[in-house]
C-alpha cells in the first residue's frame, strides 16, 4: 500500500541497474568518475565528524589522532556538571511537541488545500509563500512581547509554538502535495461504502500518507531540535534551556573546554543523525512528490 | 449518526473537486488552526515591526519613546556606516554561499543519482551534515580551526607552520573559513532537493538522445538541466533567503567578529535589539531587510521565469 505512492520514483531510478535491462547513457559513466569525487566529498563530510569524535573520546590534553585510550569522562562531565541531561530532556520535549503540533495542524490545513476550492484559498497560498520571506530571527522582539503578554516567557511552550509556526508553511505545502497524489476516487469509493469524510480519510488516505507524514514530522523535529535563537531568547532559566543553547554556553565560556564541547556536540547530534538515517530515503521522495511538484 | 450523514452525503458520487456534498465551512475549519497561528505569530509581529520602525522605542530610555517618523530610516541610510557594512557583507555572504552550494550540490546530486555499490550508505553519509544544527556546525569547526588543537597545529607539526594561525580570529582567513563551515552543511540541502527532482527525469528521453548519438555532456545540457530548472530556481531562492536570515552559524562561530568583519544585517539587528535595547531602530532595520528580501525574490522569480513553460 505505502510503496504504491511515495517510493515510486526511487524504483524508476533503480531500474536501469538491472542486468540485461536496457542500458542508458548515464550507466556508462566510468566508475572512477563516480568513486573519486565521491571519496573526496566523503572525506570533507566525515573528517569534521571524526574530529569531534576524537575530542570527545580521548583524554584531555592528548594530541593523538586516534581516540585511544578511550575515555568517557567528557560525556559524564557534560551530562551532569554542565546539565546536558536536563537540556536533553527539554530538547526532546520541544522536538516531539513541535512534531505533533506541526503534523496535526498541517495535515488538516493540507487536506483543505488539496481537496477543496474555497474563496480564501489563493490568498492563503500566497500567505504561505510570503511567510517564507519573513525572517524568524527578526521577529524576536515582537514575539518576545507576545509571549510575555501570554505569560509564556520561560516556558517551553513558547518555543514549541514559535518553532511550529515557522515549520507550518512548508509542512502544509508538502502535505497537500502528498494528498493530491492520493486519487480522489479512492475517497469517493469509501463514501459510497458508507464512510463519512473523516473515517474515509482515516481508513483510505492516512495509511497512504504515512511516508510523507514521517518526512514532514521528522523535518519538524530536526528543526526544533537544532534551532537556537528562540530558545536562547524566550527561556531565561538555565534549567529550561535546550541543547543548542547549552552548546553555545560551552563555546562562549572563557576557557573553552574542548573535550566537553565535543561531547556535548555528539549528544546534540546523535538523535538527529539517527532520525535522519531512517528518513533519508523518504525525504528525497517526499520532496519530489510534495514541494517541487507542488 | 455518522452513518446517516454519510449516506446522505454522496447522492450521486461527485466526480469533481467541488464536492457539493460537503459542508461549506469544512475547509475553513480545517485551515483555521494554521491560519490563526500564522496570523498571531507571523502576521501580527510583522505589522508590529512596521509600527515600531516609526517609533523611538527603547525600554532602557523610556523618556525618549514616541513617534519618530522616518528618523530611524534616515539614521540607517545616512548616518550609520555599520548598516552599510553589514548589508555589503550579507550580500557577499549570500552570493558566495548560494553559488558554491548550488555548484557542489548539483555535482553531488548527479553523482549519487548513479547506480553504484554502496549507494544507500554513501547517500546517507554525504547527506548527514544537513541534519546538523548551525550551532553544532560551529562547535565542530571551532575545534577544527583552533590553532592549538585544530588542523593548523598538525600542519605546523608537519612543517607547514605558516598556516598555523587561528583561522577564525584572523581577518584575512575568517571569511573563507566561515564559508567552508557553512558549505559543509549547506551542500547536502541542495543535493537532496536536486536529487529529488532528478529521479523524475524520464529515462526515455536519455534513450532517445542516445539513439540520436548525443554525447553525455549534451544530454546533461539539453535534458537534465532544463528538467531541473524549476527545482534549481526554487531551492536557490529558499536557500538565499535562509542564508540571509539565518544567524545561528555566524553568531556562534565568529560572533560577527573579528572587528565586525562577519556581521550580517540580521546579526546586527539582533545585537541592536537584544544588546542595545534599541527596538525602534532594530525594527526599522528589520523593515529594510524585509523589503530587500521581497524585492530580490520578485526580481529573481521574474528573471528566472519560474515555472514559465510548464505552468
Amino acid at each position: 500500500m505505502i510503496t504504491e505512492i511515495a517510493p515510486a520514483p526511487e524504483r524508476v531510478a533503480a531500474e536501469p541497474a538491472r542486468p540485461g535491462g536496457k542500458r542508458r547513457a548515464w550507466d556508462e559513466v566510468p566508475r572512477w568518475q563516480i568513486y573519486v569525487p565521491l571519496t573526496v566529498y566523503l572525506l570533507f563530510t566525515l573528517i569534521p565528524f571524526y574530529w569531534i569524535l576524537l575530542f570527545a573520546l580521548r583524554p584531555a590534553g592528548s594530541t593523538s589522532l586516534v581516540p585511544w585510550p578511550m575515555t568517557f569522562e567528557h560525556f559524564e562531565k557534560v551530562w551532569t556538571e554542565r546539565s546536558f541531561g536536563t537540556y536533553f530532556t527539554n530538547s526532546v520535549y520541544v522536538g516531539l511537541a513541535t512534531l505533533v503540533l506541526t503534523t496535526v495542524v498541517a495535515l488538516a490545513g493540507g487536506y483543505a488545500l488539496a481537496r477543496f476550492d474555497f474563496r480564501l484559498k489563493r490568498g492563503f497560498m500566497l500567505a504561505l509563500l510570503c511567510s517564507q520571506f519573513v525572517p524568524g530571527a527578526l521577529l524576536l522582539v515582537p514575539l518576545f512581547q507576545i509571549f510575555a503578554n501570554l505569560r509564556m516567557i520561560n516556558s517551553l511552550g513558547s518555543v514549541v509554538i514559535a518553532e511550529t509556526v515557522f515549520q507550518l508553511p512548508l509542512s502544509m505545502i508538502l502535505i497537500s502535495g502528498f494528498i493530491r497524489n492520493v486519487p480522489y476516487s479512492l475517497e469517493e469509493a469509501a463514501w459510497v461504502d458508507g464512510c463519512n469524510r473523516l473515517t474515509g480519510f482515516r481508513i483510505v488516505v492516512l495509511p497512504l500518507l504515512r511516508p510523507g507524514l514521517i518526512a514532514v514530522g521528522s523535518f519538524a523535529f530536526v528543526h526544533a531540535w537544532n534551532h537556537f535563537l528562540f530558545a536562547l531568547m524566550f527561556l531565561s532559566d538555565q534549567g529550561k534551556q535546550t541543547i543548542p543553547v547549552g552548546l553555545n554556553t560551552l563555546m562562549s565560556a572563557d576557557s573553552v573546554d574542548l573535550g566537553a564541547l565535543a561531547a556535548g556536540g555528539i549528544i546534540a547530534a546523535v538523535p538527529v543523525v539517527i532520525v535522519f538515517a531512517f528518513i533519508q530515503k523518504w525525504l528525497i521522495t517526499g520532496f519530489s512528490a510534495g514541494a517541487v511538484k507542488g | 449518526m455518522a452513518q446517516a450523514a454519510a449516506v446522505a452525503k454522496p447522492p450521486a458520487p461527485p466526480r469533481r473537486r467541488r464536492a457539493s456534498a460537503t459542508p461549506r465551512r469544512l475547509p475553513y475549519l480545517l485551515i483555521a488552526p494554521a491560519a490563526l497561528l500564522m496570523l498571531g505569530f507571523i502576521a501580527y509581529p510583522v505589522l508590529s515591526v512596521f509600527y515600531y520602525s516609526l517609533q523611538n522605542y527603547n525600554p532602557t530610555k523610556p523618556w525618549r519613546n514616541g513617534f519618530a517618523g522616518l528618523d530611524n530610516f534616515t539614521r540607517a541610510f545616512a548616518h550609520d556606516p555599520q548598516f552599510w557594512d553589514t548589508l555589503t557583507f550579507s550580500a557577499k555572504w549570500v552570493v558566495v554561499e548560494v553559488a558554491l552550494q548550488l555548484l557542489f550540490g548539483l555535482a553531488l546530486a548527479l553523482i549519487v543519482n548513479q547506480t553504484f555499490v554502496g549507494r544507500a550508505v554513501g547517500r546517507a553519509l554525504v547527506f548527514s551534515p544537513w541534519a546538523v544544527s548551525g550551532v553544532l556546525t560551529s562547535a565542530i569547526w571551532v575545534l577544527l580551526y583552533n590553532s592549538q588543537t585544530g588542523i593548523s597545529r598538525y600542519l605546523a607539526d608537519a612543517g607547514l607552520g605558516s598556516y598555523g594561525t587561528s583561522w577564525l580570529s584572523d581577518t584575512s582567513t575568517v571569511f573563507p573559513a566561515a564559508v567552508v563551515a557553512d558549505l559543509w552543511r549547506g551542500v547536502p540541502f541542495f543535493a537532496i532537493l536536486i536529487l529529488a527532482d532528478l529521479q523524475s527525469v524520464s529515462k526515455d528521453l536519455y534513450e532517445a538522445a542516445e539513439v540520436d548519438g548525443a554525447s553525455r555532456l549534451k544530454q546533461f545540457w539539453h535534458i537534465t538541466l532544463p528538467h531541473l530548472k524549476d527545482a534549481i530556481v526554487l531551492s536557490t531562492l529558499l536557500r538565499a533567503v535562509w542564508e540571509f536570515n539565518n544567524v545561528d552559524l555566524l553568531y556562534t562561530l565568529t560572533g560577527g567578529g573579528p572587528a565586525g568583519e562577519t556581521t550580517t544585517l540580521p546579526l546586527y539587528i539582533a545585537n541592536t535589539s537584544v544588546d542595545a535595547h534599541n527596538f525602534g531602530y532594530a525594527s526599522a532595520l528589520t523593515t529594510v531587510a524585509f523589503v530587500i528580501l521581497l524585492f530580490c525574490s520578485i526580481v529573481y522569480l521574474r528573471l528566472s521565469k519560474f515555472g514559465g513553460e510548464s505552468r
